[in-house]
């Protein structure tokens, strides 16, 4: 028996010749025992064409139902009993044709009263051979399919993973530090310890801290001090940072990881898009009880073109600030013609 | 020999120094942080070999050494690797990707010798690429540094061995084809509708058939322009019409 694979045409044309040659052979058995039985020829081939093409057809109609509906849990009782209850019509169409076909025939009569039993378990045989088979095969498919998307699933979960971790360690930041310190190993090899210390802390604290996780706007400023303490070792006198906050906004608690983004981001805009000395301001204050966080950095309006067009690569931490809290009015941009502000708001719950 | 090292980042430039005192024929004649700087160091010293930093504040590297009429040997220095195939597009002396080693800074350094004595063009000019993805383009007016943003052009017009940027601040020159820009233009926003003209759909108001088989294209700005047939044929794809 062929497998019926519909999406395959060299598969279909296989299997459309192992069927027909299949039911042939069954075809010519049947006239073959009927004559031996005494039936003449024509009356044997007309017997034998009508219930082989009529069984072929049941058989075609189910394998095409299977294509489209699987049987779930109680699958072989479900093939018994159509196999059973499709034998029975297929018998009794065929009978019933025959006998008005063949009024007169006393004898073809006769015996295909007699034949009945040895008929229904021909047709009983061939659906259920047929409905098993198919129903084997499309479960097989069905499997097949599933793997495959299981296995995109799992490819595409690693992937952001991957993405995830290299945007934290953030590879031109490392290695432009990693060149910074092999600089000053010959000349202040006391600063290059130093420097390597600050970057071991900081990379500790990337890899250690979750994004779920949330903690004290005092321990993200640590981090975030550290980072612009590594930036300034690099950038030397062009960058500049002021600090300000109030001593409630200490103790407010806010989503690992949110402020470093956008500092960094500030800094990008800040050095790159302009040539002279670049101030960051970083402030936070509470207002309504919640943490109100603003950086601000230089920016020339007549050059600064948004890299992705999302705008200036905020576009993540306005989502994830939206994923978190469900709101997409917690992050605002500011701008006149020099300056850059970036103000976020974060809710304190419970 | 002279050099010039441009880089943004002070310990960086140091670095280069520090490998650069074994070679006692090479001085080094000014050291840039930006490429503006650079550009101008370039011009007054006119040195042999310059040491080049791809990420830089305003303009990149590639962009300081597009506005350089007579290239020297360039050595890339940069954290960024996938800048490395563009580099030699630029016909880069040699690319290090830092941190780099003195054993590789030395490899550098001969290779670019070899060349120079051979007499091989280290910088063709043509071959140079934009870093067009950055949606800009740079220009020298005056000797003045200029940066274009794409919103900003208006249209582009064929000029023998050049091209004409048209902004509302102006008309700059620079010395590349029109089938760059027309490749490498955001194919929404620019469309080539003459052999001479790539312009900026966003300023069409009006288009008028002139004779058969040509239109007439009528900007915001007053100007008008030629289309050819099958620059026609482009503006309807686009514009859906």
């Amino acid at each position: 028996m062929a497998f019926y694979i519909p999406s395959y045409k060299k598969s279909k044309k296989a299997f459309v010749f192992a069927f027909c040659t299949w039911w042939l052979f069954w075809g010519v058995l049947q006239i073959t025992i009927l004559q031996n039985v005494g039936v003449n020829a024509v009356i044997a081939a007309v017997d034998s064409f009508t219930s082989v093409c009529l069984l072929a057809a049941f058989c075609l109609l189910i394998v095409n139902n299977m294509h489209y509906y699987l049987p779930g849990k109680e699958k072989y009782l479900y093939v018994l009993i159509i196999s059973l209850a499709l034998s029975a019509f297929w018998l009794l169409i065929v009978k019933l044709v025959l006998k008005l076909f063949y009024k007169n025939e006393v004898i073809y009569l006769q015996v295909l009263s007699q034949s009945g039993g040895i008929r229904y378990a021909f047709g009983f045989l061939m659906i259920g051979c047929i409905t098993m088979l198919s129903l084997l095969l499309y479960t097989q498919q069905e499997q097949q399919e599933n793997d495959k998307r299981k296995e995109d699933t799992d490819r595409l979960a690693k992937d952001a993973e991957l993405n995830k971790l290299r945007q934290q360690l953030q590879p031109h930041f490392l290695f432009n530090s990693l060149n910074s310190i092999s600089a000053l190993t010959g000349s202040q090899p006391e600063k290059a310890r130093h420097m390597i210390q600050q970057l071991a802390d900081f990379l500790r604290g990337t890899l250690k801290k979750e994004e779920q996780q949330w903690i004290s706007f005092d321990e993200e400023l640590q981090y975030v001090k550290l980072y612009l303490d590594i930036e300034k070792v690099r950038f030397g006198h062009r960058l500049q940072t002021e600090i300000t906050f109030d001593d409630a906004a200490l103790q407010m608690k806010l989503p690992a990881l949110i402020l470093q983004p956008l500092v960094e981001n500030a800094i990008k805009f800040g050095l790159y898009d302009t040539l002279e000395d670049v101030t960051i301001f970083i402030d936070a204050k509470t207002t309504n009880g919640q943490l109100q966080l603003t950086i601000q950095n230089p920016f020339d309006e007549t050059t600064a073109v948004p890299v992705t067009g999302t705008g200036f690569g905020l576009s993540s931490t306005k989502r994830r600030l939206f994923l978190l809290f469900g709101r997409y009015d917690l992050l605002q941009i500011k701008k006149d013609a020099t300056q850059f502000i970036t103000e976020i708001t974060i809710p304190q719950t419970a | 020999m002279t050099a010039i090292i441009i880089d943004d980042e002070p310990l960086a430039r140091m670095m280069v120094k520090e490998y650069l005192q074994h070679y006692p024929t090479i001085t080094v004649a000014a050291e840039c942080g930006d490429g503006f700087e650079g550009l101008k160091a370039i011009q007054f010293h006119n040195p042999d070999l310059i040491f080049l930093d791809i990420q830089m504040p305003k303009i990149t590297g590639f962009e300081m050494l597009e506005l350089v009429d007579e290239p020297p040997a360039v050595i890339f220095t940069t954290a960024f690797e996938e800048y490395a195939i563009k580099a030699f597009d630029a016909h880069a002396a040699d690319y290090l990707l830092k941190p780099f080693s003195k054993e590789r800074f030395d490899k550098a350094i001969q290779k670019m010798m070899l060349q120079q004595n051979n007499n091989a063009p280290l910088i063709t000019a043509t071959a140079l690429q934009t870093a067009i993805q950055n949606n800009r383009i740079v220009v020298k007016e005056n000797g003045k540094i200029k940066i274009i943003p794409y919103a900003q052009i208006q249209y582009v017009e064929a000029a023998d061995d050049y091209i004409k940027i048209h902004t509302a601040d102006g008309v700059f020159l620079k010395k590349k084809t029109m089938q760059y820009y027309e490749d490498n233009l955001p194919a929404q926003e620019f469309i080539r509708v003459h052999r001479s003209y790539i312009i900026n759909t966003q300023l069409i108001t009006r288009i008028d058939l002139h004779e058969k088989d040509s239109h007439l294209l009528l900007l915001t700005t007053g100007v008008r322009l030629p289309v050819s047939k099958a620059g026609y044929v482009k503006l309807k794809m686009v514009l859906g019409i």
